[in-house]
């Protein structure tokens, strides 16, 4: 049985968070709340702000305005309940480490400062290894594998990490369709063990499919809710504006389907 | 021509000694430099030590190595706190902000070296801190131990650097690893991201004033990133990397010393000169194999 979350603080909480670059915000006034055991798609437009958000409530960014909470207590309290997949391109994939080194990274919020993953994180390690298929390439250096090996390497290591807020930065940006099917598959078994998943997605097209509520935003928090109450087209035109040639075709199947 | 080997042994050795200590020593931070993109962050703390290095011997009139690695940590978080606030309060670029900062500091050095005249128990001329002198160093006086001698303090300070450098890399590996490899995991992990890079900048600091002696500013920033470069090219595996760095440190130096000795050159030159070789020879075995795959047509 899941525990009963109804009495325990939201995974997380974000009121009117504002952030800036030189000045001029990238996100203002965002008020925000994820319930727990949800898989939550943030869409809106390029430049929305959407990465920003996921870094600025993990605090890799500072804060203008508000706060954000995590299970009802800053981050730095729960850091191990929370998970991070960075977007592939934030690492240098050159980097003299293969993959069963990088899934082990995924331990050392577990692991006190001088201590190395034993002997019981290298089992983790390889059943999370094995959950996307990529256990046969553990020792395989992470330059010779491709986009979608390196995204499974990545979710591998967030799963690793044993947490119970992920957070994912565009993990279905250029990966093949095997990948893509097997991330869905991920997500929805995390869900299913009671796991809160948010992640930054950018087809319009399958986010209604992936994700059972998403976030529309554009600087601005346009809507935030159960998919089938905000994937509607007045709140994607609102999100995406006059960009509606990309819409046109999501608006229309929309329209047409009951 | 291996004169000097059969007459003057203790005065080869230690210097091939010191030679093999200032490379590993170098290369082992060196790699962590790479592997972070700060290369020249090495470079400009190898010349902004000189200020820190002068004022220090202004000030308390002595060379000791408490003294020195005390200047030395100072002006290093200093150099790298003047790079990041300039490059934050303007629209400089990174690079050139290094440029600004540690080109002023080592100007400073060199104008208040001149002004002070410091004459210490180190001597530091211009000479000296451009290339320094790694033929000196056997002479330094021999340090003892519970009456077993160990030899010139040069050495023997510069031995206790890298066994340093050993117990925090190996102690702090996973750290180093995930600070350096990805940042923004390692702070949503609650790793204080900015201690380890500070830290590893004193550390760095520690490294460039013990060899500042005997190879000076420039050729410390040629050991820092030769070796790793080295090792870069043979292994895709950090462990492996860093035992690489050490069969450079042994080859550099010895075959360095030699060559030194048969063009009557500097010594700590000929071993950059042999290093930067067994670079471009490693560079040259392997290119068959990532020519491979030319960029445009790799997989993915």
């Amino acid at each position: 049985m899941m525990k009963d979350f109804s009495t325990t603080a939201p995974p997380l909480e974000v009121h009117d968070l504002t952030v800036a670059y030189d000045r001029r915000p990238v996100l203002y006034g965002i008020d925000l709340t994820v319930p727990a055991g949800s898989l939550t798609g943030i869409i809106g437009p390029n430049g929305a702000g959407k990465s920003t958000l996921l870094k600025a409530v993990l605090g890799l960014l500072p804060l203008s305005a508000g706060w954000v909470k995590i299970f009802g207590g800053p981050l730095a309290q729960n850091a191990r309940r929370t998970g991070y997949v960075p977007q592939r391109e934030s690492v240098d994939w050159d980097f003299p480490v293969n993959v069963m080194d990088v899934v082990l990274m995924g331990r050392y919020g577990h692991l006190p400062p001088g201590r190395r993953p034993g002997r019981a994180d290298r089992e983790i390690a390889r059943a999370c290894l094995d959950q996307v298929q990529m256990l046969p390439l553990a020792r395989r250096q992470i330059g010779n594998l491709s986009g979608g090996q390196r995204q499974r390497v990545f979710l591998a290591r967030a799963l690793a990490q044993e947490s119970d807020l992920y957070f994912m930065d565009e993990p279905f940006a250029g990966v093949d369709a095997a990948t893509e099917a097997a991330i869905v598959d991920l997500l929805r078994e995390m869900k299913a063990r009671g796991k809160t998943v948010v992640v930054v997605h950018h087809d319009l097209s399958t986010a209604r499919d992936y994700f059972d509520r998403l976030v529309l935003l554009n600087v601005r928090l346009v809507a935030a809710g159960p998919t089938a109450e905000v994937f509607t087209p007045e709140l994607l035109q609102k999100t995406y504006g006059g960009r509606l040639t990309i819409l046109s075709d999501v608006v229309q199947s929309l329209g047409e389907e009951p | 021509m291996v004169q000097p080997w059969t007459e003057d042994f203790m005065v080869s050795f230690w210097i091939v000694v010191m030679g093999f200590l200032v490379v590993a020593t170098c290369g082992l931070v060196g790699t962590y430099l790479l592997l972070r993109r700060m290369a020249l962050v090495g470079d400009a703390i190898s010349h902004s030590i000189l200020f820190g290095l002068v004022v220090a011997f202004m000030v308390f009139r002595s060379g000791g190595t408490m003294v020195m690695f005390v200047a030395a940590v100072a002006t290093g978080l200093l150099t790298v706190g003047i790079i990041e606030f300039i490059h934050r309060q303007s629209r400089v670029k990174t690079d050139a902000a290094i440029c600004i900062a540690f080109t002023t500091l080592f100007a400073a050095g060199v104008v208040l070296l001149s002004v002070a005249e410091v004459k210490g128990p180190v001597h530091l001329d211009a000479e000296c801190v451009l290339y320094g002198e790694i033929a000196f160093v056997p002479l330094d006086p021999a340090v003892e131990v519970l009456g077993l001698v160990l030899g010139p303090a040069p050495v023997v300070r510069m031995a206790g650097v890298l066994v340093g450098l050993l117990v925090l890399a190996t102690v702090f590996y996973k750290e180093l690893l995930v600070t350096s490899f990805d940042p923004a995991l390692a702070k949503s992990l609650g790793i204080r991201v900015g201690i380890w890079h500070y830290g590893l900048m004193a550390v760095l600091s520690i490294v460039i004033v013990s060899v500042f002696e005997a190879v000076g500013a420039i050729l410390a920033v040629a050991m820092l990133v030769v070796p790793p470069m080295f090792a870069a090219q043979l292994s895709d595996r950090l462990p492996v990397r860093f035992a690489l760095v050490f069969l450079h440190a042994a080859l550099s130096s010895v075959l360095g010393y030699q060559l030194s000795v048969w063009l009557n050159c500097s010594p700590a030159g000929a071993m950059v000169v042999v290093g930067a070789l067994l670079f471009l020879l490693a560079w040259a075995v392997t290119r068959p194999r990532r020519a491979a795959f030319p960029g445009w047509m790799a997989p993915n």
